[in-house]
């Protein structure tokens, strides 16, 4: 067994916290610069690039990509062979808390019935999965709101087939309009039960931009969606032109024999996602 | 910036607009016409407006009075010591639609935010004479390079939803709905069907 003491835990994701909210990765910058090259209407050209303009002042100036600094949602691959000392759930809040005290992030988070701030950003919402290993990954994606509003889930007979699962993704992100801050990535889960297609379709906006499903027939699937969804031209912020999302990514879980779960979960352009092998 | 190839128009095209507006400034915005704000303007989100309406509700006065202003929706991010503002971009405007007929009642001249509007607000504002603009959703840290100035007029236990006045030099804005009722969006979505 290898031990990780919880302050490593806290100490991570207060660093994945503030990271997050500033420092674009790689794969969003990428996918926004060869959006903005294909781009065939001149005012989202314009605004894509104020896109990346914002990405660099925000990295630089330390001012969040975003006022909208999100709710995090918080994936742990724990590793069978670690012993965390002390309260896991607890560090990952405390984490969070701290982060977005010290970065001075935006705390977006209240109770539902009341509308009252909690103050602190928490709690995040924490998927805690066991792995074979001695490490613990923790994925960090702060989720903002305009964009999640507009994700859905269906649950579809099986006679809708695959037909059925393209047709809803992409009658519900046409029908997001400019809301959700387009150009998006788009989560797609298929299959499983009704809680688990909602989390696959979140876990699948953990993937690199643009990379494929490894299963050829899922691959299609987006490549199909992708192309649908940019072929109405709605565009960037609802301006026009071939870059309504960057990318779609499906990920699919075995299901009911009378079930078709679809979840959409719609991620906006300012697409901030962290991770850290501890 | 070696990330852009093209310089973005909208710092070089853009209208120079003041505000709150002056004359007939309000009448001349065509929609789809890229402006720069400049002047003063206020600000509120969600819990702004369900507490602005709960007074007017209650046949109570408004902390501020919201004729002939632009009202911002947005909630910043806080500032670090020194700087005036965190991030500062848009949150999405149909959220503020049950609100807004009320507010613009008062004579509220124009509102900012991002994505589109009902009907039913889109009427209010034809019969009211109102604009409605939206600026870029996600580009908070560029678009905080805007602002000047900003405090807290009312609501300061709402956090980041508490109704803030800021000072704003070229804030870039697109037009979306004008005084005539068309439609940016809308016009952007007939003209790749062709109609």
């Amino acid at each position: 067994m290898r031990t990780i003491e919880t302050d490593l835990v806290v100490e991570a994701v207060q660093d994945l916290a503030i990271s997050a909210a500033h420092d674009l990765e790689p794969d969003i910058l990428d996918a926004l610069l060869a959006a903005r090259d294909r781009e065939n209407s001149p005012l989202s050209r314009n605004v894509l690039e104020l896109l990346i303009a914002n990405a660099d002042i925000a990295s630089r100036e330390r001012i969040p990509v975003c006022q909208d600094t999100g709710i995090c949602a918080v994936f742990v691959s724990l590793g069978r062979e670690v012993l965390v000392a002390g309260d896991l759930e607890e560090a990952v809040q405390e984490g969070v808390r701290r982060g977005y005290e010290e970065g001075f992030l935006r705390k977006s988070v209240c109770d539902p019935v009341t509308r009252r701030n909690t103050g602190t950003n928490t709690p995040a919402v924490v998927h805690l999965e066991l792995v074979a290993g001695d490490r613990m990954v923790i994925r960090l994606l702060p989720k903002g709101c305009g964009s999640e509003n507009m994700s859905s889930l269906a649950m579809l007979p099986p006679s809708a087939g695959l037909a059925g699962v393209v047709d809803y993704v992409v009658e519900r992100v046409h029908g997001a309009g400019s809301n959700p801050c387009p150009p998006m990535v788009v989560g797609v889960g298929v299959g499983g039960t009704f809680e688990k297609a909602a989390i696959i379709a979140k876990k699948a906006l953990l993937r690199p931009v643009g990379e494929a499903n490894p299963r050829p027939e899922v691959a299609a699937l987006e490549a199909e969606i992708l192309a649908r969804i940019n072929a109405n031209g709605q565009g960037v912020h609802g301006f026009g032109g071939n870059n309504t999302a960057l990318a779609v990514h499906v990920d699919t879980f075995p299901t009911h024999i009378a079930s078709l779960p679809v979840a959409v979960n719609i991620q906006c352009h300012a697409h901030r996602h962290k991770e850290v092998t501890l | 910036m070696s990330l852009l190839r093209y310089r973005p128009a909208f710092f070089d095209e853009l209208k120079e607009v003041e505000v709150p507006f002056q004359g007939d400034a309000l009448q001349s915005l065509a929609a789809g016409d890229l402006i720069s704000l400049t002047g003063t303007i206020y600000t509120g989100r969600d819990q702004t407006h369900r507490r602005l309406c709960a007074l007017l509700d209650e046949g109570k006065a408004l902390p501020v009075d919201l004729a002939g202003q632009l009202l911002y929706y947005v909630g910043p991010s806080p500032a670090r010591p020194g700087r005036v503002v965190g991030a500062a971009g848009p949150t999405t405007s149909y959220r503020m639609d049950a609100y807004t007929p009320q507010l613009l009642a008062l004579g509220l001249k124009a509102t900012l935010g991002k994505g589109s509007r009902t009907m039913a607000v889109r009427e209010a504002m034809r019969e009211n004479g109102v604009v409605y603009l939206a600026t870029i959703g996600g580009a908070g840290a560029l678009l905080s390079q805007c602002i000047k100035s900003c405090e807290v007029v009312a609501f300061p236990d709402a956090g980041p939803e508490a109704l803030f006045r800021m000072e704003v030099e070229r804030f870039p804005a697109v037009v979306i709905n004008d005084v005539q009722g068309r439609d940016y969006y809308e016009m952007v979505a007939n003209a790749r069907k062709g109609v």
